[in-house]
């Protein structure tokens, strides 16, 4: 395993970690922590994905600066601007389930006084 | 012709912003729901002109930007199958809320939060590309989330809470999937992924990871065995008529079609695949009927269901997969993969009939009597002849009674099986048995239904009860109707129309769609340019 591979294996981590809050948490706040954390080791492997090491010198944001002489420049250094397009929009996604989700929550512990789930499990599984 | 399949997700993406002004506005229910309803009239019409050139495949570019930079809405054979079902399945529902919702309140944001769903449903089934899937299918979650609490009961919310929850790891694993799949081929476009892996050789580690990772999100979304807990409870939980889009189209379009899109005009790998599939779909087919014996409850008893029938609807289809992979050089393996292939789809236009017309009819029960028990239900069949009727029809047409729809659709796919067993392949005879077995079982619990809530002398919950609404009776009269007629699906003219396109394009197989061959014309590869070329180079797929 080389020294590349670190943020791949931090972001797999990260995603077990939020798997783990929803398992094994009781509390609707922690689940709902879980699943931001979730969230972000997907958006984080996006953009890791669209990150390159160029021939020469250090890859920059795919910005154009400097009019259309500098496109060549830009083209060989660049980083991927999709992946980064892709997780606003993941982002945009995340902020209305977690605004969703946390209303819920909100109106659970309206009904219940409480956010433990083990005391709100009537339903049968 | 291709300016209206964008229309199909703007119509009802605009009703999601105008009706709860609407219904802010008016503070009638009647008044806010003429929109609604004529959006989802529109909705048909344009579903149904779709239709008048069943093979062609409809490439829509957004914004006029072409490959690679622009985004493209696909209607294919089997998109226009998915979205007629959707189209049909949204209109009467919301005829059937006419009534039904008059007792619940703030109805613009129902129908609002309604017409969302139903944007989100059309723009996963019409897109071309793997990342406006995702954000389609949020759409539609994030929508269903909030009706299944429209309640706002205790019940309602954890219901909603949990499905919410489930999904959204289901999405985050479809996210990661995306990611691999993206950092492999270096596209989204469903078309170019395929190609690329079918150019490159064919499928790598990363890519089978990425596939898993699809598969237990897509599973999870179709309400697969071990991905189903959350069905159970969101679909009773949700108003009937959202329970009767949830069940009937909702786990389709979002699961179940994607599901297909991917593992057959995707991965190239058929048997791998395929094979999964067959065991998703044979467990959730027999677990799912023996958990819905035992259940009290009419609409959990009736999302128990729900997980069978798809789980014949995968099994089918997931059959067909392994066929295709092995029929190489076999023309009458060939033809019994199309075969189950066939009868999974029309099992899949059955289900979306009969289940939905099931959840309504439990609906006007819940409405009539303020009880959904099997244990406090009994003599409806005399107190509300229309709902009794319409009930039998769905449950009969559920269990596979001719000459309702249901049962033709369960002969074909075990036909279809028994000749893939026959065929040399003996290890189709086990779901072929599970098939039959599992028809019988789904008989006796909705003969318990029927027996028990129609039957008898009227309990003291059904004894007030009196006819339902004509709106709501209309809506369920109409989806009986429309049982009875999906059985002339088998009819050759009506399959050919219908069905047989989708069939074609699931079998042409990875890379080799019409699809394909649309974005190659358009990237400048240009090999065939035109929709006949396209349908030709469909047919030769088909038969190799």
């Amino acid at each position: 395993m080389t020294f590349a591979m670190v943020p791949y294996m931090v972001v797999f981590l990260i995603f077990v970690v939020g798997l783990y809050a929803i398992v094994a948490k009781r509390n609707l706040i922690k689940v709902v922590v879980g699943l931001l954390i979730l969230d972000y080791a997907a958006n984080l492997l996006l953009v890791l994905v669209g990150y390159r090491t160029p021939a020469e010198g250090a890859p920059v944001a795919p910005i154009l600066v400097g009019g259309a002489g500098k496109a060549a420049d830009l083209a060989a250094r660049a980083v991927d601007p999709l992946p980064q397009a892709l997780v606003l929009t993941s982002i945009v996604i995340g902020l209305s389930v977690t605004a969703l989700v946390v209303a819920l929550a909100i109106r659970l512990y309206e009904k219940y006084g409480t956010f433990d789930t083990e005391r709100m499990r009537n339903l049968k599984g | 012709m291709d300016q209206v399949v964008p229309l199909l997700v703007a119509i009802p993406l605009a009703g999601g912003f105008l009706i709860p002004v609407i219904g802010r506005l008016t503070k009638s229910h009647r008044a806010t729901a003429v929109l609604p309803i004529a959006m989802a009239c529109g909705l048909l019409v344009i579903a149904v002109s779709l239709l008048a050139r069943p093979d062609e495949t409809i490439v829509y570019w957004v914004g006029g930007w072409t490959f690679p930079i622009g985004i493209s809405l696909v209607a294919d054979g089997l998109s226009k199958l998915v979205v007629l079902i959707i189209a049909v399945v949204s209109l009467l529902a919301l005829l059937f809320s006419l009534e039904y919702m008059t007792r619940y309140t703030s109805p613009g944001l129902y129908y609002g939060l309604f017409m969302l769903m139903v944007a989100g449903m059309n723009g996963v089934v019409i897109s071309g590309d793997i990342f406006n899937i995702f954000v389609f299918l949020e759409i539609a979650g994030i929508a269903s989330y909030a009706l299944v609490a429209y309640g706002t009961e205790a019940d309602e919310l954890e219901a909603s809470f949990k499905y919410l929850v489930l999904s959204a790891i289901a999405s985050a694993f479809i996210l990661l999937g995306i990611a691999f799949v993206y950092n492999v081929t270096g596209h989204l476009n469903w078309a170019k992924i395929a190609e690329v892996i079918r150019m490159g050789g064919g499928l790598t580690m990363p890519l089978y990871v990425a596939a898993a990772f699809f598969i237990m999100g897509f599973g999870l979304k179709a309400a697969m065995v071990p991905f189903h807990a959350w069905l159970p409870d969101a679909h009773p939980s949700a108003p009937a008529p959202i329970s009767a889009m949830l069940s009937g189209v909702l786990i389709k379009a979002c699961g179940v079609y994607v599901l297909c899109r991917l593992t057959f005009s995707v991965l190239g790998n058929h048997q791998t695949f395929g094979a999964v599939l067959v065991v998703l779909g044979t467990l959730s087919m027999v677990l799912g009927a023996l958990m819905a014996i035992g259940q009290g409850d009419l609409k959990r008893l009736l999302a128990y269901s729900s997980i069978s029938q798809v789980g014949y609807v995968v099994l089918a289809v997931g059959a067909g997969l392994v066929g295709l992979g092995l029929a190489k050089d076999s023309e009458p393996l060939a033809a019994a993969a199309q075969l189950a292939v066939f009868g999974g789809l029309f099992h899949l236009v059955n289900h979306a009939v009969f289940k939905s017309l099931l959840f309504l009819c439990s609906g006007s029960i819940e409405y009539a009597t303020g009880s959904r028990r099997l244990d406090q239900l009994s003599g409806l069949g005399k107190r509300m002849p229309v709902t009794g009727w319409t009930l039998r029809v769905g449950a009969l047409a559920i269990s596979g009674v001719p000459p309702f729809g249901g049962f033709w659709s369960k002969l074909v796919i075990i036909v279809a099986l028994t000749q893939m067993a026959a065929l040399g392949h003996w290890a189709f005879y086990i779901p072929t048995a599970l098939a039959v077995a599992t028809a019988v079982v789904t008989l006796v619990y909705y003969a318990k239904v029927q027996r028990s809530v129609l039957g008898g002398e009227p309990s003291e919950a059904s004894g007030r009860a009196r006819e339902v609404p004509f709106a709501m009776c209309l809506a369920s009269v109409l989806l009986a109707v429309l049982c009875l007629a999906s059985a002339l699906i088998v009819l050759p003219s009506v399959r050919a129309r219908l069905v047989d396109p989708a069939v074609r394009v699931l079998s042409a197989g990875a890379g080799s769609t019409a699809e394909s061959a649309t974005v190659r014309a358009a990237s400048g590869d240009g090999e065939v340019s035109t929709p006949a070329a396209a349908q030709v180079a469909a047919k030769e797929g088909m038969t190799p």
